[in-house]
C-alpha cells in the first residue's frame, strides 16, 4: 500500500476538533453555488454596499503605498488611527476613550467580535444572543467554549428585546449579553429608553455587554442611533465593536476596532499580539482618511439606501409579504408565510424560478424561520425588477 | 423638493411610482410637483449623456477663453447674449480671472469650429480677444465618468 493509498484510509474529519465540529457552516452560503452559477441572477442576497470605497479613502491607501508604509503598526494600531476613533466616539457621543489604552483596531468587527468572546468567555459561561442576529454572534461564542443562549425577538415587538425577554433566559452562568443594533437582519433599531431598560438588566445580572454597532451609521427615516457604551455606567461594562465595513463601503479592507475599559483592551490585544499582530497598514491608513475626510460620502451613501428601503418596503409589501418597515443597516426582512413555504424553500425556488438570491431566514436563527433577509445595497433598477419577480413568484402561491 | 431633484438629476427616467416609494409620497403629489418645477423653470430640460465618440460620431468640442470690453448699462450680458444665442455655442460662463467668459462651441470638424471663432465669435463688437483650446479627450462629463471599468466585484451572497 502507498503512503497515499493510506492516507486515503484515514478518516481525517475525526481528527477536527469537536468544539469545531459542532459548529455548522454559515447557512448563509446554501445557495451559493447555485446563484454564482446564474447568469441573470439578481442578487438581494449580499450583506456588503454596493458603492466602491470612496475614492479620497482609496487615494490615501495608494499615497501610503507609494511612500513605503508597508511595516507593522503597534499591536494596538497606529496611534494616528486610534486617536481619531476617539475623537469621533467623544463628537458623536460624548464618550471619553482614551486612545492609549481604550481602543484597539482589528481586522474587521469579525475578529474584534471573536476576541471579546475568547477574552470574557470560559468554558461554561453563556451568553445571550438576542436572535435574529448575525451568523458569527453564535458560532464565535461556542468556538470561545461557552454556550450561547439564543433570546428570540418578535416581529410583533419590531424585532426589538425587553428584559423580560432576556430575564427568561438569564442563569447564573449568564456571563454576557451579545446586542447587534441597527440589526442584520432585521433592520430594527433599540430606542434609547429600550437600550437604558437593558442597561438596567446587565447592572442588575452583573453582565458585560458586547456591542456590535457596525451599522450605527446607517438609520434612516429621523431614527438615530444610540450608542450604547454612551449610557450611564456603560462604558466600561461594554465592549463597543464597530468598523469601516458598512459604512464607507470597506468590506474588503478589513478593518474594525474594539473599545472599552483598561483592563479587557489589554486583554484583548494579548490574544490579537499572538494571533493577529495587527491590522494592515493599508487599511490603517484608509481608515485614518475615512474618518478625517470621509463623512461627506459616507452621508451621501446614507441617504441613498434611505431612498432604495422605501422602494423595497413599498415594492414588498405591495407585492404581498408583510413586512417589518427597516429603520437601520441595510436589509428588510419580510414574512414569508403567506406563500406557504419554509424559509429555505422560499429562498430555493424563488432563485430557481425567478433567479432572485436571497438568505433563507433560518440563517440567522431559528426564530427567523418564515422570513428571508433582503439586502437593498443594490441598484434602484436591480431593487424594482427583484420586486416585480418577487410579486410574480408570490401571486402565484397565495 | 431637493430629494426630488436630485433623484431627476441622476436619472431623469426613474417612473413616477418609484419616485413616489422612495419619497414616501403619492404619484400623484410627485407628477404635480414635477410638474410646477417644469413650469417654474427650475427645471429646464432632461438631456442624455451620450459617449458620442462610441458611435463613431466625429466632433469637434473648442474650449475658448474670451475678453470682452464691459458696456455701458449691460455689462457683460449683452455681449454674452449676442455669442449664446448661437446654435454652435454649447455653454457660456461669466469668469474671474484672466479672461470673461468662457464659451464651449461644437462642431463636426476643427474647420466648422475654427471657422465659427473667426467668422462669427471674434468678430463681435466687445470682443477684444479670443484664445481657443480644442478638447482631446473626455474622462468625465457632468459627473459621470465616461469609460468606467469599476464594476461589481461582489460575491453573490455574503453575511
Amino acid at each position: 500500500m502507498t503512503v497515499r493509498e493510506k492516507n486515503e484510509k484515514i478518516d481525517w474529519s475525526k481528527r477536527i476538533s469537536p468544539v469545531v465540529h459542532a459548529v455548522p457552516p454559515s447557512g448563509i452560503r446554501r445557495f451559493f453555488d447555485i446563484a454564482a452559477e446564474m447568469e441573470d441572477v439578481i442578487s438581494l442576497g449580499v450583506g456588503e454596499p454596493d458603492f466602491v470605497t470612496p475614492w479620497s479613502i482609496r487615494e490615501s491607501c495608494v499615497y501610503g503605498l507609494e511612500q513605503g508604509y508597508t511595516s507593522y503598526t503597534a499591536n494596538r494600531g497606529m496611534l494616528e488611527l486610534r486617536e481619531e476613533i476617539c475623537a469621533l466616539q467623544k463628537r458623536n457621543f460624548n464618550i471619553d476613550y482614551e486612545p492609549k489604552t481604550d481602543v484597539l483596531v482589528t481586522v474587521g468587527v469579525s475578529e474584534a467580535l471573536d476576541i471579546a468572546m475568547r477574552t470574557i468567555l470560559t468554558v461554561g459561561d453563556e451568553i445571550l444572543i438576542p436572535e435574529p442576529c448575525y451568523v458569527s454572534y453564535k458560532a464565535c461564542a461556542a468556538l470561545a467554549g461557552a454556550k450561547p443562549v439564543p433570546v428570540p425577538a418578535k416581529i410583533e415587538n419590531n424585532f426589538s428585546i425587553t428584559p423580560a425577554d432576556l430575564e427568561a433566559h438569564v442563569t447564573d452562568r449568564t456571563k454576557a449579553l451579545l446586542i447587534g443594533y441597527p440589526n442584520n437582519p432585521t433592520g430594527a433599531i433599540l430606542t434609547r429608553e429600550q437600550l437604558l431598560d437593558i442597561a438596567k438588566f446587565a447592572i442588575k445580572h452583573d453582565l458585560i455587554v458586547i456591542s456590535d454597532e457596525i451599522y450605527g451609521d446607517l438609520t434612516y427615516g429621523g431614527a438615530k442611533h444610540t450608542c450604547f457604551a454612551g449610557l450611564p455606567e456603560m462604558r466600561d461594562r461594554t465592549i463597543l465593536l464597530n468598523g469601516f465595513s458598512k459604512a464607507y463601503a470597506m468590506t474588503g479592507w478589513r478593518i474594525g476596532y474594539a473599545l472599552s475599559n483598561p483592563d479587557i483592551i489589554a486583554a484583548m490585544t494579548k490574544i490579537h499580539q499572538y494571533t493577529m499582530l495587527c491590522a494592515p497598514i493599508t487599511a490603517q491608513i484608509a481608515a485614518v482618511e475615512a474618518l478625517r475626510h470621509g463623512e461627506k460620502y459616507m452621508k451621501k451613501m446614507v441617504s441613498e439606501y434611505d431612498k432604495r428601503r422605501r422602494l423595497i418596503y413599498d415594492g414588498l409589501t405591495n407585492a404581498g409579504l408583510k413586512c417589518f418597515e427597516p429603520k437601520g443597516a441595510f436589509y428588510i426582512f419580510p414574512d414569508i408565510t403567506v406563500t406557504g413555504l419554509t424559509s429555505e424553500e422560499f429562498a430555493e425556488q424563488i432563485l430557481l424560478k425567478e433567479h432572485v438570491a436571497l438568505v433563507p431566514g433560518n440563517a440567522f436563527g431559528d426564530c427567523g424561520e418564515g422570513y428571508v433577509r433582503c439586502s437593498y445595497a443594490t441598484s434602484v433598477a436591480k431593487i424594482s425588477e427583484a420586486i416585480a419577480r418577487i410579486e410574480h413568484f408570490v401571486q402565484q402561491r397565495k | 423638493m431637493r430629494e426630488l431633484l436630485e433623484l431627476l438629476v441622476h436619472d431623469a427616467r426613474r417612473p413616477v411610482g418609484e419616485l413616489a416609494a422612495m419619497l414616501n409620497r403619492s404619484e400623484y403629489e410627485v407628477e404635480q410637483q414635477i410638474r410646477q418645477l417644469e413650469q417654474d423653470k427650475i427645471i429646464l430640460s432632461y438631456n442624455t449623456l451620450i459617449n458620442w465618440e462610441k458611435t463613431g460620431t466625429d466632433t469637434v468640442t473648442s474650449i475658448i477663453e474670451v475678453n470682452l470690453t464691459p458696456q455701458r448699462e449691460t455689462g457683460f450680458d449683452a455681449i454674452a447674449e449676442r455669442i449664446y444665442r448661437f446654435d454652435e455655442v454649447r455653454t457660456v460662463y461669466l469668469m474671474s480671472g484672466s479672461f470673461d467668459l468662457l464659451v464651449i462651441i461644437e462642431g463636426k470638424s476643427l474647420q466648422e469650429v475654427a471657422n465659427f471663432v473667426a467668422t462669427r465669435l471674434a468678430t463681435i463688437d466687445g470682443v477684444t480677444q479670443t484664445r481657443s483650446h480644442f478638447m482631446l479627450k473626455a474622462y468625465k462629463k457632468d459627473g459621470i465618468i465616461m469609460e468606467d471599468k469599476e464594476q461589481d466585484r461582489r460575491l453573490v451572497m455574503t453575511p
